[in-house]
């Protein structure tokens, strides 16, 4: 813990507090329809898609339409890019001539990218072409990403309007948070990021030559390409000498600055940000990590300004800062401890000296904060504790900030919660911004923040049960458990990041991957959307002295409170039999 | 009809032991879900107890079917005390035979033959069959079987008196009753079946906390049962073999210790006692929807008359004419109004005495005519004809303008000094009411209606509650105001008609308010109808208390404020137990967790396993903890009870304050005593050897 670090975070925090309000003002006024800056070279754009699409964007939706529009525009993307890799091959920008997917990959894939997750079973630079990457996988980075704006947007104008039937025009949301938002600030991180040496080119790979050869072993291929097995069915190794290096290229910074933005994490590279030419410096490192938070952040202080009082933004804003600082501080204090079992003084191990303990702990803490899921350091290398706090940030239903969007419409679902069992407590039946909560907003409410957690226990439940699972794990103790519970609440979180250490890429967690990343985004849209249409058709009651106030600190703490003891009864049992009991046996050094 | 039996009654606790065992019946429990789920856990245990039997498996599978118990006291307890109110009320429903009238004839039937619009006749000492409305006659009426109050009421056809209760008796006099209910939907009927419970639907609140409390059992059973799960496969790769406990019992236990049973135990008893607190409060609500409505209100209507003030204008002060004394002022008033019955009038002699000690003189002793009041003149007065001792002495007293025409059409003069008085005492909202002897005019007299002591702090409480009252009054706007202003109302509706107040109703709910009011004429039947809680008069009209949704026995006004703070205790006792059942859970894992899994990885020649190192409470065994969590787990419920039922202490502060004090006492004290009560509770189980 040096000065520069403290410094360093400082600056952070206080970039995105600047950030905040100005990009949350600018996107209330985007998506209120007022004029702004890009309103003049903008607007027509937006007015030709409307047309090419036929599209009214005054036509209001009820719930049910804007649900079922999103589901639709999702649904059929998804389709889209799950053919599209399973043709690559045939289809151009291939320069390195790489196959077509596999149905479960492919599938597990489109998913996963359809959901903002970004899961990637797969290394990038060998298995997609650079069209699957552009116009498959970067156009979801976009569209997933407006998409969760989009439902946001309406879950908020059914908290906010009075007596009204409808919660706007999906595909006009999805459009100008494309246009308005995503796209302007995209371009403007591409270019910074390029200007830090990340590639932008269609080139085929490049090869060095390595200064210093080295030997490895490797798995025996036959003829077939198939691994080569011994009598017991373990693969057959042979020696190999490495003398030279294939260096992948690409249009990568376009990618990068979306999949930070657009909260995907789905890297170009299979190292992720931990590559030099997806993070090459410090700067980079420090930009994405803010630009992970930017928009989530923004939208929370948009939501204060749309619901008419800054305030409940802010009150939000506070509960998330906390979460996020709480757990970084956790974290980096935990990388910094000398490893007990290794008697290194510091864990770096999976870490880029580049960055060191404060840069990977930052950068591992927001991006499992804010269902980002790209990384710069192999959490799988975390300090057990370390490795807690990743998981916990995301088992709390990524409300930390949060995916673009989908973190807010979460945190309003806790924020719903917390309302209704405090503001009982106050002798009034429970109301957010003036409107009742009943029945059907707890029915809704309880299953947008529980549908993670059960896809997260019966997941895992399943894959350590039956061979699938175990078999593909290269740690054993506890700390299998964590890889495998790591996999599933990325998966639920729509997270996306990978404590690998197991083999992800077969059928079984392909397929139930899918289904959990599925799930974990629509068992979560649906339901806010089906409260947005019923907070929407109430009416408000202004609020007086006796209302339950959702400002102020005691707020804010009740809103924590509810959070993380939500979180802790759910997974403290299993949580305690893979991180937690690692990081007590590690302490009297045994390892695995 | 007040019993006012303490919270632990010992005449109930023996029949509700009684029920505890009946409701143990699974269609009963079926309808709470979450004890539900422990009945079905208890009975797994008890199974799995029969087949591998052990001192603490029995314990264990005991303390659970005491769980089960003691919620099904707590329901058991406060049905009792709303039965006990029910016999008693039972008591009233007359056997008795009543005279029905058909065509002028009269017949005895039974009062449980009366049908709808059946004609009875009712004289001194019958005891009125059923509820309906005075046809013909008039009676005094004995209601204190219903209310309480002994002193009888005048009921008398037509007007806003008109209505009776079936159960009261009739004093004197002769009435004609037309029933207007059908047998066993009369008010003593309905008062029964909801003191009883047995018509007890669930609230809109209870039901949204249902679906949460039920929510989050499914979620701890699937917590709770994918644990062997992860248990075999940790088992599997620290090597080890049968050193996690995840047995039945022991899985049931957690279950159980973490699923929302305090409150889900309490939970039905929280309600019934909310309606049972009305009920002593005499008034009776015809939901318990009603009763949550009342917590949530924003705004009071309130009458002035007989709420807010006395409902009598008093005489408060004399104000001479010019070279008059006060005295003299004072003395001609009071004799003007000697013979004058009307509160007014006796007001002016009490003022007269108060001040200048003037002593009622006998008015026939001064044969004095005493000259009533008359639409026409807008006049009292007295003619004193003259005597040894005093000439002829004719006074006059009434509203300014008809003193002074009747002043000058005597040829005296009525001076602006005079009507300067009257103004500035109109001004002040106060009437004035002019006294003239002869042609000279003497001065004025202030009448006023007097705010009720202590309204201003209620209103001052209310307000820090976030609640407005609204004043509702037929006076003028001068008038009206300067009454607002004294009683520290936030708003007034002056010169109002039915119409009016139904209007203001609907405007404060257009806006997103709710609105209680009370009324007991038929005028108020449609503003009744429309508030969201709407109080009727006991001593209304039966189309008054037909449109309410609570009928106030007593007929006091004021009663809307605690109805208010019941509905407001309600609501908290049930968020304050929800927030104190869940944050006992923490602590629970902390008992458990390392009890199930202490002996994981443990390493050769240690005696505890890394997890032991969760076992912050230091307990002594695997078994005692366990025990102890569950024995915490059920004996919560028992000490609750008595909170569950005279629910969570009320104050009138602001919502901020209310929430911090709440969260202090629920929130931070459930996450802390758990951890008190389970480590006192295994030094316990320790000392007697039971583990």
């Amino acid at each position: 813990m040096e000065e520069r670090d403290f410094l360093q975070l400082g600056i952070y925090l206080l970039a995105l507090v600047a950030f905040t309000p100005l990009l949350g003002r600018f996107m209330a006024r985007v998506f209120n329809g007022e004029r702004t800056l890009l309103s003049t070279p903008l607007g027509a754009v937006e007015r030709g898609i409307y047309k090419l699409g036929g599209v009214d964007a005054t036509r209001e939706m009820s719930w049910s339409g804007y649900a079922g529009a999103v589901l639709v525009f999702n649904l059929v993307g998804c389709v889209l890019t799950l053919v599209q890799l399973m043709t690559q091959a045939w289809l151009p920008l291939n320069p390195e001539h790489l196959p077509n997917l596999p149905f479960p990959l492919a599938l597990n894939t489109a998913v996963s990218f359809m959901t903002n997750t970004n899961w990637q079973a797969y290394s990038g630079e060998s298995t997609m072409s650079c069209l699957s990457q552009m116009a498959g996988l970067a156009v979801h980075n976009f569209t997933s990403a407006a998409t969760g704006v989009a439902v946001v947007l309406a879950l908020i104008r059914g908290l906010t309007r009075r007596q009204a039937g409808t919660l706007g025009n999906f595909w006009a949301d999805l459009t100008r948070s494309t246009l308005y938002v995503l796209l302007p600030l995209s371009l403007i991180f591409a270019v910074v990021l390029v200007s830090q040496g990340v590639v932008q080119n269609f080139r085929t790979y490049d090869t060095a030559t390595l200064v210093a050869p080295y030997e490895t072993e490797v798995a025996k291929n036959d003829a077939a390409g198939q691994p080569v097995k011994d009598a017991q069915g373990n693969a057959v190794m042979e020696k190999k000498r490495v003398t030279e290096q294939v260096i992948p290229q690409g249009p990568a910074a376009s990618q990068i600055a979306i999949k930070q933005l657009g909260t995907n994490g789905g890297g170009y590279f299979g190292q992720n940000s931990a590559h030099p030419f997806e993070n090459p410096t410090p700067v980079s490192n420090f930009l994405e990590i803010l630009a992970i938070f930017l928009i989530p952040s923004a939208l929370v202080y948009m939501f204060g300004v749309m619901a008419g009082d800054r305030r409940q933004g802010w009150s939000i804003w506070a509960a998330m800062c906390a979460l996020f600082l709480v757990g970084f501080a956790v974290l980096w204090w935990a990388e910094l401890q000398p490893n007990a079992a290794t008697g290194l003084a510091a864990s770096l191990e999976g870490k880029e000296v580049r960055f060191g303990q404060f840069g990977s702990a930052l950068f591992a803490t927001a991006t499992t904060d804010a269902s980002c899921g790209a990384v710069n350091t192999m959490h799988d290398s975390l300090s057990p504790l370390g490795g807690l706090v990743t998981m916990v940030n995301m088992m709390l239903g990524e409300v930390v900030f949060g995916g673009v969007g989908a973190g807010l419409c979460g945190m309003l679902m806790f924020v719903i919660l917390t309302v209704f069992i405090a503001g009982l407590m106050v002798g009034r039946t429970p109301e957010y911004l003036g409107k009742k909560i009943e029945a059907a907003e707890i029915k809704c409410a309880v299953v947008a923040v529980l549908a993670p957690c059960v896809l997260i226990l019966i997941g895992t439940a399943i894959a350590v049960s039956c061979e699938a699972g175990p078999g593909t794990i290269n740690n054993q103790g506890p700390h299998g458990l964590s890889e495998i519970l790591y996999a599933f609440t990325s998966a639920a979180a729509n997270n996306g990041s990978a404590f690998a250490g197991i083999g992800v890429n077969t059928n079984f967690f392909n397929c139930a991957l899918a289904a959990v990343m599925f799930l974990g985004r629509f068992a979560i849209i649906i339901p806010v959307l089906a409260i947005a249409g019923s907070m929407a058709r109430k009416k408000a009651s202004p609020p007086s002295a006796g209302t339950f106030p959702t400002t102020g600190a005691t707020f804010t703490l009740l809103l924590l409170g509810v959070i993380i003891i939500v979180g802790a009864l759910t997974f403290l049992p299993v949580l305690s039999l893979g991180p937690i009991v690692e990081h007590f046996l590690i302490q009297a050094g045994r390892i695995f | 009809m007040k019993p006012k039996s303490s919270i632990l009654d010992p005449a109930l606790i023996r029949p509700a032991i009684l029920d505890s065992f009946k409701k143990l019946d699974p269609r009963v429990q079926w309808a709470n879900p979450v004890m539900f789920v422990v009945l079905v856990g208890s009975l797994l245990t008890t199974f799995f107890t029969f087949a591998h039997f052990t001192g603490f498996n029995l314990q264990l599978t005991l303390w659970l079917w005491f769980t089960l118990l003691f919620a099904n006291f707590a329901e058991a307890m406060a049905e009792g005390r709303g039965k006990a109110q029910a016999a008693t009320l039972r008591k009233m429903r007359t056997t008795t035979l009543a005279r029905r009238l058909v065509k002028d004839r009269e017949e005895q039937v039974a009062a449980s033959e009366l049908a709808k619009g059946d004609l009875v006749v009712c004289e001194a000492n019958d005891v009125i069959p059923g509820d309906g409305e005075v046809a013909e006659g008039i009676a005094s009426v004995d209601e204190s079987a219903i209310t309480g109050e002994s002193a009888p009421v005048i009921r008398e056809s037509g007007g806003d008196r008109s209505a009776v209760t079936g159960g009261t008796r009739v004093i004197s006099d002769r009435i004609v009753i037309r029933i207007t209910s059908e047998q066993g939907n009369a008010f003593i009927d309905r008062m029964i079946s909801m003191v009883e419970g047995a018509k007890r639907q669930k609230t809109p609140n209870e039901i949204a906390l249902g679906i949460l409390l039920v929510s989050l059992t499914a979620l701890f059973v699937l917590a709770v049962f994918t644990l062997p799960a992860f248990a075999h496969y940790s088992e599997k790769a620290a090597g080890q073999s049968g050193v996690v406990n995840v047995t039945i019992p022991v899985l049931v236990a957690l279950l159980v210790c973490l699923i929302p049973t305090t409150i889900g135990g309490l939970l039905s008893a929280i309600g019934i006692s909310g309606i049972d607190r009305l009920v002593r409060r005499n008034v009776l609500a015809t939901s318990g929807r009603a009763v949550e409505a009342a917590g949530d209100i924003d705004v009071l209507l309130l009458d002035k008359t007989g709420t807010i003030t006395m409902g009598n204008r008093m005489a408060v002060a004399f104000h001479p004419a010019p070279d008059i004394e006060e005295g003299y002022l004072a003395a001609s008033a009071q004799l003007s109004s000697l013979a004058d019955e009307t509160p007014e009038g006796r007001s002016v002699v009490v003022l007269a005495k108060e001040k200048f000690n003037l002593r009622a003189r006998e008015m026939h002793e001064l044969h004095a005519e005493f000259i009533p009041f008359k639409a026409q003149t807008r006049m009292s007065g007295v003619e004193i004809p003259a005597s040894d001792v005093q000439p002829a002495v004719s006074i006059r007293k009434g509203a300014a303008q008809a003193v002074q025409n009747h002043v000058e059409s005597l040829g005296g003069e009525f001076p602006i000094a005079v009507t300067r008085i009257v103004e500035e005492v109109s001004r002040r909202g106060a009437t004035p009411l002019v006294v003239a002897e002869g042609r000279k005019t003497l001065g004025v007299i202030e009448l006023k209606d007097v705010v009720k002591g202590g309204m201003k702090e209620r209103f001052a409480q209310l307000r820090r509650m976030g609640i407005r009252t609204v004043m509702i009054t037929g006076d003028n706007a001068l008038t009206a105001g300067a009454i607002a202003a004294e009683s520290g109302v936030d708003d007034f509706m002056a010169q109002a008609t039915p119409e009016d107040k139904l209007r203001r109703i609907r405007e404060e709910q257009a806006a997103g308010r709710l609105v209680a009011m009370t009324g007991d004429g038929t005028n108020d039947a449609p503003a009744l109808a429309q508030a969201d809680v709407g109080v009727a008069m006991n001593t209304g009209t039966q189309a008054a208390r037909e449109a309410g949704n609570m009928v106030d026995l007593d007929s006091n006004p004021t009663k809307l404020i605690e109805i208010v703070e019941i509905g407001k205790q309600l609501l908290m006792t049930r968020g304050a137990l929800t927030t104190f059942s869940i944050a006992n859970d923490v602590a629970k894992y902390f008992a458990i967790l390392p009890a199930m899994f202490g002996g994981l990885y443990l390493a050769t020649g240690a005696a505890r396993g890394p997890l032991s190192a969760l076992n912050i409470m230091g307990l002594h065994s695997p078994e005692s903890a366990i025990l102890s969590a569950v024995i915490f787990n059920a004996l919560i419920i028992i000490a609750l009870i008595p909170l569950a039922l005279a629910g969570v202490q009320y104050r009138a502060v602001g919502a901020a304050q209310v929430l911090r004090r709440n969260v202090l006492i629920y929130g931070i004290g459930g996450l802390l005593a758990p951890f008190v009560g389970i480590k006192l509770l295994d030094v316990a189980l320790v000392a007697l050897h039971l583990a």
